[in-house]
């Protein structure tokens, strides 16, 4: 990154006169830092609401589902029914928080203006993508870690293969924040905004078996259920833990990644034809 | 020497159809104020756009110091600042991270000592750590500015950028421009104030329903357009204009008790002795007389209703 920008000491004004026709390199590493540092810095600021919400959801699905129906579920796969639903609960938040993120990220200066300035800057689709992806993808992640600490307190946990686990998180993570981007982008209205994380998402994710292996429901249902992209997420999430799968690790990365390169997709052909961004 | 900003043929069709700029053709030279005057909805804020990425063009060419801001956009928009007519900032961030944060999207390193300057010279340093909701409509739009300047442009657009303002800061704003116009960046500024572009601009250009109407010097625009008018204040009242005075286009105003001529100071006679004789010769006597020279806001009302 080229920058030949004079330290002035006598003015903005002044100081024009100095510079050697700055130039961005090929990749803009400040834009995106910029990005990625400012919707961090928003996120911080309200780091006790950002974590509080989710942590006591988490203990309430402990409580509800752990105790209440775990002492009538003993076990699924040979793990106790309150560690089995770990892997879930830690997806359900990662969707919800993950779309919440990255969608209100962008929609959030397409409402009050400000994308002016995103839009005029020497800053490349890509770029813009990795900033405020890359800073909802790194919210949802910590997310993940601290319900993952938080299960700690409630129930005994076990992650088989920890590498695996980190690796997916991150994946589903970017793949998530990605799809709510593509959503921030298409939304006109707050009302928007929620309506594919609350009618679609979250129903799916609860039908995906957070709370259960498809191996559980009637035949026909389990069929059904392998429609469901949120199971093949889930499934690849609790092998992790528990070597436990609905379906093949093969199968759950095939989904995971042929849904990334869908949002993908929808997302560079937004940014290239404009959609709801330029006139 | 080339101009730093070139727009040819340019054109913006709307996707219901409505044409927002039809066939655009300007150069702005380095170092120049160049004020873009026209009524609501004439375009001028979409030409803007079009110049910095936020509205796509339909066809046409834009180039910023020769560098096109399509195929080249990062070079070319490195250079280019934009002040936006709508006060649209980021209520819940301080002054400090709002500018630095427009530093950085705009790929300049950090230099928190150009920024602390900036906010010096723009009356903001005292309100650095403040959030911008807690500012008046004024500091915001002088924070508009420092986020526009934060990556040392050589190009600034700003667009209204005194509307809503009050007259002291608008006159520390005509400081500010003349100031940068006078280290070499090239401003581009629509006003709806007429007497803000008669005030500053080098050059003017008139956009009426996307169409660029005129392209002028100010000077010489006021000279080619500019009209007088002579008005006499009359020691009586008259009903209608007496017999003989048919060679002068004369009006009575103020319930008869002015006469009114307008005249053409370019032209070889203007008529005024001749009219004067003949108002002695027909015992027409006045108490008063005073001349008016036409603004830019005259000329400018007289060219959009004429090209209505």
């Amino acid at each position: 990154m080229a920058d030949t920008t004079s330290t002035t000491t006598t003015g903005p004004t002044e100081s024009v006169t100095h510079i050697a026709h700055a130039q961005v390199g090929a990749f803009n590493a400040y834009g995106v830092w910029a990005i990625y540092r400012f919707q961090m810095a928003r996120w911080f600021r309200t780091l006790g609401e950002s974590l509080a919400t989710p942590v006591i959801t988490t203990a309430l699905y402990f409580v509800v589902f752990g105790s209440a129906l775990g002492s009538r579920i003993n076990e699924v796969g040979g793990v106790p029914f309150g560690s089995f639903i770990v892997p879930g609960l830690i997806m359900l938040s990662l969707f919800t928080n993950s779309i919440f993120n990255a969608s209100f990220g962008i929609y959030f200066p397409k409402f009050t203006g400000t994308i002016y300035e995103v839009l005029s800057a020497p800053i490349s689709s890509l770029e813009i993508v990795i900033g405020y992806v890359g800073a909802a993808a790194t919210k949802s992640v910590m997310l993940g870690l601290v319900i993952l600490g938080t299960a700690y307190f409630f129930v005994p946990v076990q992650v088989l293969h920890p590498v695996a686990m980190v690796a997916i998180l991150f994946l589903v993570s970017f793949t998530f924040s990605l799809f709510g981007f593509a959503i921030g982008i298409w939304a006109q209205s707050f009302e928007q905004l929620n309506f594919i994380p609350m009618l679609i998402v979250t129903p799916l994710t609860f039908l995906g078996g957070a709370f259960y292996t498809i191996d559980m429901l009637p035949p026909g249902w389990r069929d059904i259920a392998l429609f469901n992209p949120v199971v093949y997420l889930i499934s690849g999430f609790r092998w992790t833990f528990f070597a436990l799968q609905d379906v093949s690790l093969a199968a759950s990365l095939g989904a995971t990644f042929g849904f990334l390169l869908v949002c993908l997709g929808v997302v560079a052909w937004m940014f290239k034809t404009g959609y709801r961004l330029k006139n | 020497m080339p101009p730093v900003l070139s727009i040819r043929n340019l054109n913006k069709v709307y996707k219901g159809g409505l044409a927002a700029l039809t066939n655009i053709d300007l150069e702005i030279e380095k170092g120049e104020i160049f004020a873009l005057l026209g009524p609501n909805g004439a375009g001028k804020t979409t030409l803007i756009n079009a110049v910095c990425g936020i509205v796509t063009p339909s066809t046409g060419e834009i180039t910023a110091a020769g560098r096109n801001i399509q195929r080249d956009y990062r070079a070319a928009r490195s250079m280019i600042g934009l002040v936006p007519q709508e006060l649209t900032t980021d209520a819940f961030e301080t002054v400090w991270d709002t500018v630095t944060f427009s530093r950085g999207l705009f790929g300049r390193a950090p230099n928190p000592a150009f920024i602390e300057q900036i906010l010096k010279d723009l009356s903001l340093h005292d309100k650095r750590k403040s959030r911008i909701m807690e500012l008046s409509g004024g500091m915001k739009r002088r924070v508009m500015i420092a986020k526009a300047l934060s990556h040392e442009p050589e190009i600034l657009f700003l667009d209204e950028p005194t509307a809503g303002v009050d007259v002291e800061l608008r006159r520390d704003m005509w400081k500010m421009v003349r100031g940068l116009r006078e280290r070499g960046v090239t401003i581009i500024l629509t006003t709806h104030y007429i007497e803000e572009a008669e005030e500053m601009a080098d050059r003017v250009g008139v956009i009426r329903k996307g169409k660029l109407i005129l392209v002028e010097e100010k000077t010489e625009l006021m000279k080619k357009l500019g009209k007088k008018k002579l008005t006499l204040h009359l020691a009586e009242p008259m009903s209608a204009l007496p017999a003989g005075l048919e060679d002068w286009d004369l009006a009575l105003g103020k319930n008869g008790g002015e006469l009114e001529y307008v005249f053409d100071t370019q032209s070889g006679r203007t008529g005024v002795s001749a009219l004067l004789r003949r108002l002695t010769e027909l015992g027409v006597q006045f108490r008063d007389l005073d001349t008016h020279s036409s603004s830019l806001e005259d000329i400018f009302v007289d060219l959009v209703h004429e090209n209505a």
